[in-house]
């Protein structure tokens, strides 16, 4: 069987200018944050970015990686708002197609299927439609009638996960309580990488924590604290100290060269 | 019981918008919506669900009763077995709900959270607000984006926007035009206070006084849930 490890760089080293990256976790919680640094190092610009958006999203917006961003929400969970993700919005810096989450999760979910789009009640009624004219319902064809969003497949160049155990040819577990939506994210995109705390022959734990199969992984990069200053339960907690010195540099822009150097090492 | 706060009687409102629920998930964002969760749960509401805000469900003794990852939270929302009290950067008249920016959306003045679920829940299930500070600047005449559903642009079967609970009032939408309405006023606030923190005219025919927590409530909420008075840092004495 193949042996998919590689590096951080090797795994970014795929991404190309203007292509659609997916990246998993939730929030300010298990980002793959190692693959997000190689990313920042890399000379890649113009990406669309889909995300449960955190420090991630906040970072790529900073670096001027983004040309669009694809989210329900940005939120660095402890500290509610992402400093550098509202400034690229109130500068008008980036587009945006801002989701419901529920219809991200469906848009997803959709290019996994291969299916052009999924009905979803989320969105109708709300400003979602408003601002992103190229959502479009769907009349359901049974007797009901009924008007539904038409979401979207959500389709991904590049998915980048983070997981807390891999082995070498892409089988990966989760040991934390949520798997967020990795599977959904390699299985909506044509590259899959996935960084993991620590790469290992065999795994321990029950069967339905093993959450990505080797047919969903293309990449397999070894990083432990890969996810830092993000959780990675039970492995880690978030670094709050370190989000927060993320946050003010971010505020204060006169720390931020200084921060971000000693981010990136 | 001339000392109880302002924030305990919150709770109990909040407590009292679970009333009937039965067996649905309540999701309260928030320090007081969550402890008028947990207070409806060990008082009137035995069967409510309540989640830890992260992935299990738990009993009031703090043992897991159940398995709840976000996924699995989109699936109780579309399924409609949940009631969410969710916060609001500003509501108007007819419920609509602003969480995503303040501004023009396209470049905001302010950029807030996003979206986030309330669409969904706003469409799919029962939906209550809570407001801390209750100002002209959260209950606005028109929100900038509408991020939860209001009446005026309520479509679809289950569409069900509840109550809005704040620091000065209760106030439901069961008018004929489903505009806002004062049901009570926390002891101590007046018709008009409320009317001058609020951008657009309220109806107010019939208000009572919002109820007092009894003592067992209180004894919960001041030895059990909330032992330290957290509550008192969200709605000052």
């Amino acid at each position: 069987m193949r042996d998919k490890r590689m590096t951080a760089d090797e795994a970014v080293g795929e991404i190309e200018d203007g292509m659609t990256v997916g990246i998993g976790g939730w929030g300010s919680r298990r980002k793959p944050m190692t693959l997000v640094k190689a990313l920042l190092r890399s000379g890649v610009t113009g990406l669309t970015v889909v995300t449960y958006g955190g420090p991630d999203a906040g970072l790529l917006c900073a670096a001027g990686k983004v040309r669009k961003l694809v989210y329900g929400f940005v939120s660095l969970d402890s500290i509610p708002y992402d400093p550098w993700f509202k400034r690229a919005r109130e500068t008008g810096a980036i587009e945006v197609l801002e989701l419901d989450e529920g219809m991200l999760q469906t848009g997803l979910r959709a290019a996994g299927h291969r299916l052009p789009f999924l009905p979803i009640r989320a969105g109708l009624g709300s400003d979602v439609l408003t601002y992103a004219p190229e959502l479009k319902t769907v009349r359901s064809p049974y007797d009901d009638g009924e008007e539904l969003v038409a979401m979207p497949a959500l389709e991904l160049d590049v998915a980048l996960v983070h997981l807390n155990r891999a082995d070498r040819h892409g089988n990966a577990q989760y040991l934390g309580p949520d798997p967020y939506f990795d599977d959904l994210f390699c299985l909506a995109a044509d590259k899959r990488y996935v960084s993991c705390e620590q790469v290992v022959e065999t795994f321990d734990g029950p069967p339905q924590t093993l959450l990505l199969n080797r047919m969903m992984v293309d990449g397999v990069v070894e990083a432990p604290g890969g996810a830092g200053f993000t959780s990675c339960v039970p492995d880690y907690g978030r670094d709050e100290a370190l989000q927060r010195e993320y946050a003010d540099a971010a505020t204060d822009l006169e720390q931020w060269p200084d921060f971000y150097e000693r981010f990136l090492g | 019981m001339s000392d109880i706060t302002r924030a305990e009687v919150c709770v109990a409102a909040c407590a009292d918008l679970f009333l009937g629920a039965g067996e649905t998930l309540a999701s309260p964002m928030g320090l007081i919506p969550s402890l008028g969760a947990k207070l409806a749960r060990l008082t009137t509401e035995p069967g409510l669900l309540l989640s830890d805000g992260e992935a299990f469900l738990l009993t009031p003794e703090s043992a897991v009763e159940g398995w709840l990852p976000y996924r699995k939270v989109f699936d109780v929302v579309a399924h409609g077995r949940r009631h969410v009290v969710m916060g609001a950067n500003q509501v108007d008249r007819f419920g609509n709900q602003n969480i995503s920016a303040i501004g023009d959306h396209a470049r905001p003045t302010r950029q807030l959270l996003g979206f986030r679920g309330a669409p969904g829940n706003t469409i799919n299930h029962r939906t209550s607000y809570w407001v801390p500070r209750h100002s002209p600047r959260v209950l606005v005449e028109a929100v900038d984006v509408v991020s939860g559903v209001g009446y005026d642009r309520a479509v679809g079967p289950f569409h069900d926007v509840h109550r809005v609970v704040t620091n000065l009032a209760v106030l439901d939408f069961a008018t004929p035009d489903r505009s806002m309405r004062i049901v009570s006023a926390h002891p101590g606030v007046s018709v008009d206070e409320v009317r001058r923190q609020t951008s657009f005219p309220l109806a107010a025919d019939g208000v009572t006084e919002t109820r007092l927590p009894t003592g067992e409530e209180l004894d919960l909420i001041r030895t059990r849930l909330d032992p330290h008075g957290t509550r008192d840092g969200e709605v000052p004495r």
